[in-house]
């Protein structure tokens, strides 16, 4: 099978995500410092995660002095969906990704990164994936100090409508893939209704953390899906 | 009070586990077809359930619909990642201002 190997590549493709990050963590950024914490720290915080749900939710923690236990299951439970991702991605990644290699490349498997390595036709080889890597790592970071140091200046007008950018993402790698196949747009319906579900009903949304409706709820309409309506085996491989 | 490093250490080392172990573990190819088919739609399906209904309140429900809907539109003709997501946004900001400035 082809592999798609160029860092260059892999830094254009990259580029879309990187400012769909900027926007993202100069929100976080914002948040952050409101929270009590430095620059320096909220810099660190997204340098070491590259996760938008996760950070957003240990924020309150670390400034509360919250339990190390609770922080640790809380990034458990909201980042567990990355668990799902790697196992995919596992078996998107070409014959130059060896094992020093996976190590490496599965600090940045984020949701975009994901998607966006999915999405390609053939394999993926490593210079293609670090390539991926780095450029939503350094919209990610520098979006954060931006959004740390220059929170207060910008109206709140605008912060909220950046807040908007990384959906505006979701959607536009979700929506043209189910235009031409009918049993996505059948799983997206699916997660649709599943999430409003566990959004609107207040046992479900009061007992039952973000991350882990994001986990049951793919988890159904993805397994409904493959049961009804598997791929063909043949197409993937070719 | 934890040091701030001891949290920093948790929720990357968490963070990065989580990531980690399947791709180190998982070698072999895949030949379940459900497996295989799971996979296939799972991505899919975490960004509509991340995206929905959660876009309407990420800001006031009348901008975040018309960000939304400007979204899915240039979705719909294949516009680039970079042009839906700033368009979604000047969607709302647009909105915004004229609700501000008109109501």
């Amino acid at each position: 099978m082809k592999e798609i190997n160029s860092f260059k590549k892999g830094i254009t493709d990259g580029l879309p995500i990187c400012i769909g990050y900027f926007s993202v963590s100069f929100a976080f950024g914002i948040f952050a410092v409101q929270n009590g914490l430095s620059v320096l720290e909220a810099f660190l915080i997204s340098l070491t995660n590259l996760t938008s749900a996760g950070q957003l939710a240990a924020v309150p923690i670390i400034a509360s002095a919250g339990t190390l236990i609770e922080l640790a299951i809380t990034q458990l439970v909201i980042n567990s969906r990355y668990a799902l991702m790697s196992v995919s991605l596992s078996q998107k990644l070409g014959p130059s990704i060896t094992l020093p290699h996976r190590f490496s490349i599965a600090f940045g498997n984020t949701d975009e990164i994901f998607a966006v390595a999915m999405s390609k036709r053939f394999n993926v080889g490593k210079r293609y994936m670090y390539g991926l890597i780095l450029t939503p790592i350094v919209g990610w970071t520098l979006g954060t100090v931006s959004g740390a140091i220059a929170g207060d200046i910008l109206p709140i007008t605008v912060t909220s409508a950046l807040g908007v950018a990384i959906y505006g993402m979701f959607i536009a790698i979700v929506v043209p893939p189910i235009k031409k196949e009918r049993s996505s747009a059948l799983c997206v319906l699916l997660a649709m209704v599943l999430s409003c579900i566990f959004y609107y009903v207040p046992v479900l949304k009061n007992n039952i953390p973000s991350g882990f409706t994001i986990i049951i709820c793919s988890v159904i309409s993805s397994a409904i899906l493959a049961l009804v309506a598997p791929i063909k085996v043949e197409e993937k491989n070719d | 009070m934890t040091d701030f490093f001891v949290y920093l250490l948790v929720m990357a080392g968490v963070t990065y586990l989580v990531r980690m172990l399947p791709l180190v573990l998982i070698k072999k190819k895949i030949t379940n077809p459900f497996i295989i088919s799971f996979l296939h739609y799972i991505p899919y399906a975490v960004l509509t359930v991340m995206t929905i209904p959660t876009i309407f309140y990420s800001t006031s429900i009348v901008p975040a619909v018309v960000g939304f809907i400007v979204a899915v539109a240039l979705a719909f003709f294949e516009k680039s990642l970079v042009i839906v997501a700033a368009c979604s946004c000047l969607g709302v900001l647009v909105t915004e201002l004229i609700l501000k400035y008109l109501f």
